[in-house]
C-alpha cells in the first residue's frame, strides 16, 4: 500500500519529537501515494463562483495532478467534472474558461452537456446500438460544496461535509471570505489567476501558510524598502502594520487545517491603515465601524494567513487571496492564486488592492520571490542520500500551547511550528489510509497524551 | 495593413528606435538598474498580461487579461518600478541574490506610428519580438519570449528618448518559471 512497507507513514512523521523525515518532500514514490490517499480524499478548493456567474459558464480547474470542469449548466447548477472523456480520455476542454452549451471532445466527437450528461455518440445508432447513455456521463464528484461564493469538491463520497471537514477552521475561513464590514460573504475574484509553477515540493508552500512566522526574516529586502498601501507615507515593510499590537495566534484543528490569526487587545482601537491614499482609508474606518457595531467582542479577530488541509491557503488581509498548491511532481508544484475583494466595495478600493496584490504576490511579487527561491533551494537541498539521512526539525515552541486559547483549537500564542506538527500527523494518517473518524480524533488524542 | 511609407527617413527613425531598444537591454544585462530606471518616463505604464487559452472568436473577449480590471504579471508605474530596482540593489533579495545571469534580444523592431510625422518624430510607436535568457544559481535556465510594443519620447537625454508605455505579450499561459524577477 505504501512505500514504506509495514511500518507506514507515520514512522516518518513524529509530532511529539519534532521531526519529520524529508523523503516525504522529494520521494517519487510517495509523491504517487499521495495522489490517491490524499487528493482523492480530501476537500479541494476549485473555483470562485464569480468565475462562472451565467449559466454555461465553465472554469477549468484542478484536483491533484487531474484536470477538472467546474461548468455552471442550462438551469444554473454548478457541477465538477473529471476532464477526461469517458471512450479514450481525451480532455474534453483545453480552454481555461468560457462559455459552451456543451463539450464535445475532440478525438470521437462523444459530447457532454454543461451538466455531464453524455448526449450525443457519433453512428451511435449503427455502432452502438445498445448504448446506455445515462450510464457514461463525464465523471463527477460526489461532493460538491458551495461556500459563500468559494466552490470546494472532494472525490470521496464518505467524507464528512464540508463544514464538518472544516471545524473550528471555519471560523477562519470565514474571516477571508466575509465582507471588510463584517458582514457575510460577499466577496468576488478579481479575473485573473496567478498560475505557475515551483521546483518545490507542494507541501513547502502549504506548510509555510500554516503560519510560519519565523521566516519573516526572509522578507528583509522588501520590508527595507517598503511596498505596502503606506508606503509613500513612510510605513516600511510589505503591509500596513495595522496588526502589529495584537495579539497573534497560531491554531491547529482536527484533519491538519493550520491558521495564524490576530486578535486586537479590548482597549485598542481603529489603526490606520492605506494612509497613501485618503479616500481608500476612509472606506477602512466606516468598515472597521461597521463590522464593531455587527459583531461586537467577535470582531477583535482578523485573518491572517492560513492552510486548509491538504493545499488551499488564504492570505486574509493584506493582501488578500486563496492560493492552490497543485501536486505537479515531487519536486515541482503548480500554483494557482485567486485574488479576493469585496464586490460592493469603490472601484477606487478595488483599484488600489489590485495594484498592491500584483506587486505582493505571486512571481512577480516582491515579497512572494523571496518564498519561492526558498521553497525551491529547501527542495533541492533534501534530495540527495545523505541529506535525507537527517530529518528535519519541527521542535519550535514544543509544548508551548492550551486547548484553553483565546480561540478554538490547540492554540499558541507565540510563534510555534505546532501548526506544521499537527498538519504532518495528519497527512500520515492520510497516507495510511486511516478511517475519517481516526483522522478527526488525532487532536483529541494528541491533547489527552498532553500535547 | 495601413502601415507607414517606407521612405528613408523612416528607416532611419526605425533604425534609430532599435539602437535605443539595445541600448535599454544593454542597461538591464549590464545590471546598470537606475541607468535603467532614468530611461524610464515619469508617467510609465509598464503592462504584462497573462494569456489565456480560450475557444476561437472569443480571443478579443477573454484572451489576455484586461489593463485597468484584471490581474496580470505586471500592471506597474514608475514607483512601482523603482522599488523593483530598490529590491534587487538591498543584496538580501534572495530571489536575486546571488544576481541571475540575463540577456535581452531584441529583434524585429518596427515603427507602428510616429508623431507628428516620421520627419520630426517626438512620439513613436514601436513593436519588436523578444528572448530574454535568465540563467540563475548553477541549473536555474528561463526563456521569456514574446512580443512588445513600446512607446517613446524624443527627450534630451544621451539616449535621446524615453519610454513611456511598454505593452508586453508573453508567450505563456502558466508561467513556466518559480519567478518574473527580470524586466521584459
Amino acid at each position: 500500500m505504501s512505500a514504506m512497507g509495514d511500518s507506514g507513514y507515520r514512522s516518518l512523521v513524529d509530532p511529539e519529537g519534532g521531526i519529520v523525515d524529508r523523503s516525504i518532500f522529494v520521494d517519487d514514490q510517495i509523491f504517487n501515494d499521495e495522489q490517491e490517499a490524499v487528493f482523492t480524499r480530501a476537500w479541494l478548493f476549485v473555483a470562485h463562483e464569480t468565475q462562472i456567474p451565467n449559466p454555461g459558464d465553465f472554469f477549468v480547474s484542478r484536483m491533484g495532478t487531474e484536470s477538472v470542469i467546474v461548468s455552471r449548466d442550462r438551469e444554473s447548477k454548478i457541477h465538477v467534472f473529471l476532464n477526461s472523456c469517458r471512450h479514450r480520455g481525451m480532455k474534453v476542454c483545453r480552454y481555461d474558461e468560457g462559455n459552451t452549451t456543451s463539450f464535445t471532445c475532440p478525438y470521437h466527437a462523444w459530447q457532454y452537456g454543461s451538466d455531464g450528461r453524455l448526449l450525443g455518440v457519433p453512428q451511435n445508432l449503427t455502432l452502438y446500438p445498445d448504448l446506455d447513455k445515462s450510464q457514461w456521463p463525464l465523471v463527477e464528484v460526489p461532493q460538491m460544496e458551495n461556500y459563500k461564493g468559494s466552490i470546494w469538491a472532494t472525490w470521496d463520497a464518505d467524507a464528512p461535509p464540508f463544514l464538518d471537514y472544516l471545524g473550528d477552521a471555519k471560523l477562519h475561513l470565514d474571516l477571508t471570505l466575509d465582507g471588510r464590514d463584517g458582514s457575510e460573504g460577499g466577496s468576488e475574484i478579481i479575473a485573473g489567476v496567478h498560475k505557475w509553477i515551483i521546483p518545490c515540493n507542494w507541501k513547502f508552500p502549504a506548510e509555510n501558510f500554516l503560519g510560519d512566522t519565523y521566516h519573516n526574516i526572509s522578507h528583509e529586502s522588501v520590508d527595507l524598502i517598503g511596498i505596502g498601501p503606506s508606503a509613500a507615507a513612510g510605513q516600511k515593510g510589505r503591509r500596513d502594520a495595522d496588526i502589529a499590537e495584537y495579539q497573534h495566534v497560531w491554531a491547529a484543528f482536527e484533519g491538519g487545517h493550520g491558521v495564524h490569526s490576530a486578535l486586537r487587545p479590548a482597549e485598542l482601537g481603529y489603526q490606520p491603515t492605506f494612509r497613501d491614499h485618503p479616500a481608500v482609508e476612509e472606506y477602512y474606518r466606516k468598515c472597521f465601524e461597521s463590522r464593531e457595531k455587527r459583531l461586537g467582542d467577535a470582531a477583535r479577530l482578523v485573518p491572517f494567513v492560513g492552510t486548509l488541509f491538504p493545499n488551499t491557503s488564504y492570505h486574509g488581509g493584506q493582501p488578500r487571496a486563496l492560493c492552490v498548491w497543485h501536486p505537479h511532481g515531487p519536486t515541482s508544484t503548480e500554483v494557482w492564486r485567486f485574488f479576493l475583494v469585496d464586490a460592493d466595495a469603490p472601484d477606487e478600493v478595488k483599484e488600489l488592492l489590485r495594484k498592491y496584490y500584483m506587486r505582493y504576490s505571486g512571481p512577480a511579487g516582491m515579497t512572494e520571490q523571496d518564498d519561492m527561491e526558498n521553497w525551491n533551494y529547501a527542495t533541492a537541498g533534501s534530495m540527495g542520500p545523505v541529506a535525507r539521512r537527517h530529518p528535519f526539525n519541527y521542535q519550535q515552541s514544543m509544548h508551548a500551547s492550551s486547548w484553553e486559547g483565546p480561540v478554538a483549537g490547540q492554540v499558541s500564542t507565540q510563534i510555534s511550528e505546532q501548526n506544521p506538527r499537527r498538519y504532518y500527523e495528519a497527512w500520515a494518517a492520510y497516507m495510511d489510509g486511516q478511517s475519517w473518524d481516526q483522522i478527526y480524533s488525532l487532536g483529541q488524542q494528541a491533547r489527552g497524551n498532553g500535547r | 495593413m495601413n502601415q507607414l511609407p517606407r521612405t528613408s527617413a523612416f528607416f532611419a527613425l526605425q533604425a534609430e528606435v532599435a539602437d535605443v531598444l539595445s541600448t535599454e537591454a544593454h542597461l538591464l544585462d549590464d545590471r546598470q538598474y537606475n541607468e535603467w530606471l532614468d530611461f524610464l518616463a515619469e508617467d510609465i505604464v509598464y503592462f504584462v498580461p497573462m494569456q489565456r487559452n480560450v475557444e476561437v472568436g472569443t480571443h478579443a473577449e477573454r484572451e489576455t487579461t484586461r489593463e485597468g480590471k484584471d490581474m496580470h504579471w505586471f500592471e506597474d508605474d514608475k514607483w512601482t518600478l523603482t522599488k523593483r530596482v530598490e529590491q534587487i540593489l538591498t543584496g538580501v533579495h534572495w530571489a536575486e541574490e546571488p544576481y541571475s545571469r540575463v540577456t535581452h534580444l531584441t529583434t524585429n523592431t518596427q515603427i507602428v506610428t510616429a508623431e507628428p510625422s516620421v520627419d520630426d518624430a517626438t512620439i513613436v510607436e514601436a513593436r519588436s519580438r523578444f528572448i530574454v535568457y535568465q540563467n540563475r544559481v548553477e541549473y536555474e535556465e528561463y526563456y521569456f519570449v514574446g512580443k512588445r510594443t513600446d512607446t517613446l519620447r524624443r527627450v534630451d537625454t544621451e539616449i535621446g528618448w524615453e519610454l513611456v508605455r511598454r505593452d508586453v505579450t508573453l508567450d505563456q499561459n502558466v508561467l513556466l518559471a518559480k519567478n518574473l524577477t527580470v524586466f521584459l
